[in-house]
């Protein structure tokens, strides 16, 4: 080994001959991969909504400018908080899991499931709001934009607080370990997703003018 | 440390979350304040991607996917928006 090469070998481990990283990259995501394919026809359904709104709004500025104005965006901004704050949470629990810490990884995964609560709560508040002054699907097009985006991702939180349930009973129940927990990994991801989209839903919707 | 690690992207995505509620609450519009909160959304949503979801460790094909789906989406909706202020 040259001089150059060994001073690089030094700085840098994953330069020596014959390097075994401790953490190899894997070729699958975390999970079952029937979830990922799942994950991955959501993000497209999705994308086609934000783009058929990004491209309706391109055609009804003023319109969209001044309903949005109409939204609370304060409420919009705690539930992004929410549901960072349940991926968080759950991100937690699967790296508990993985140190065989079950209790800690459940009182994680607990955490979560109340901060997904708590979305739920601030966006059944926001819909009785609108529905109270007589909003609806039929009121204008950015309307019909804003209910039916925020519904079907609001469906999205109702099934992921399901499956993190699903999975927070089989953790209390002992079910997962570090040597086994792709369950929970399966439903973490699924779980992310959801939040994912709302990262792209809450300035397009709440903030952009 | 793992877990320490998934706090600090915890706090960057709060205070993300902050500045792009900020931005609104302050009344910015145009194509400046629009690229400026879509850059937000995109490191946000590659930070969710890879430390939440965990893709940091795995080889490019699902990364690319679900990263690359954060991107294209985020500049379809910037060049309607850039379309739809002229």
């Amino acid at each position: 080994m040259s001089a150059a090469e060994l001073q690089l070998s030094e700085k840098n481990p994953a330069a020596r001959p014959g390097f075994v990283s401790p953490h190899p990259a894997s070729l699958y995501p975390p999970g079952d991969l029937a979830i990922w394919v799942f994950i991955l026809a959501e993000l497209l359904a999705f994308g086609i909504f934000f783009a058929a709104y990004a491209i309706t709004r391109m055609h009804n500025v003023a319109l969209f400018d001044e309903m949005q104005l109409t939204l609370d965006r304060r409420a919009g901004a705690i539930n992004t908080v929410l549901l960072i704050t349940a991926s968080w949470c759950v991100a937690r629990a699967v790296a508990a899991i993985k140190r065989d810490r079950t209790v800690a990884s459940q009182r994680w995964l607990l955490w979560g499931m109340i901060a997904a609560v708590g979305f739920v709560v601030v966006k059944l508040f926001e819909y009785k709001a609108k529905l109270s002054l007589g909003i609806n699907l039929a009121t204008n097009t950015f309307y019909m934009f804003y209910l039916s985006l925020t519904f079907f991702h609001f469906m999205h939180v109702l099934l992921g607080l399901a499956i993190l349930g699903a999975v927070w009973l089989k953790t209390r129940q002992g079910g997962y370990s570090a040597a086994d927990h792709h369950g929970m990994e399966t439903g973490a991801s699924y779980w992310h997703m959801v939040d994912l989209v709302w990262i792209v839903l809450f300035p397009l919707v709440y903030v952009m003018r | 440390m793992e877990a320490r690690r998934l706090d600090f992207y915890w706090l960057a995505l709060i205070v993300g979350t902050a500045v792009t509620w900020a931005l609104g609450e302050s009344g910015a519009a145009g194509p400046a304040a629009v690229l400026g909160i879509l850059s937000i959304a995109a490191v946000k949503g590659i930070w969710i991607a890879r430390e939440f979801m965990g893709l940091r460790r795995i080889k490019v094909l699902w990364p690319g996917l679900v990263i690359g789906w954060l991107l294209a989406v985020l500049a379809l909706i910037a060049l309607a928006y850039m379309k739809g202020s002229t």
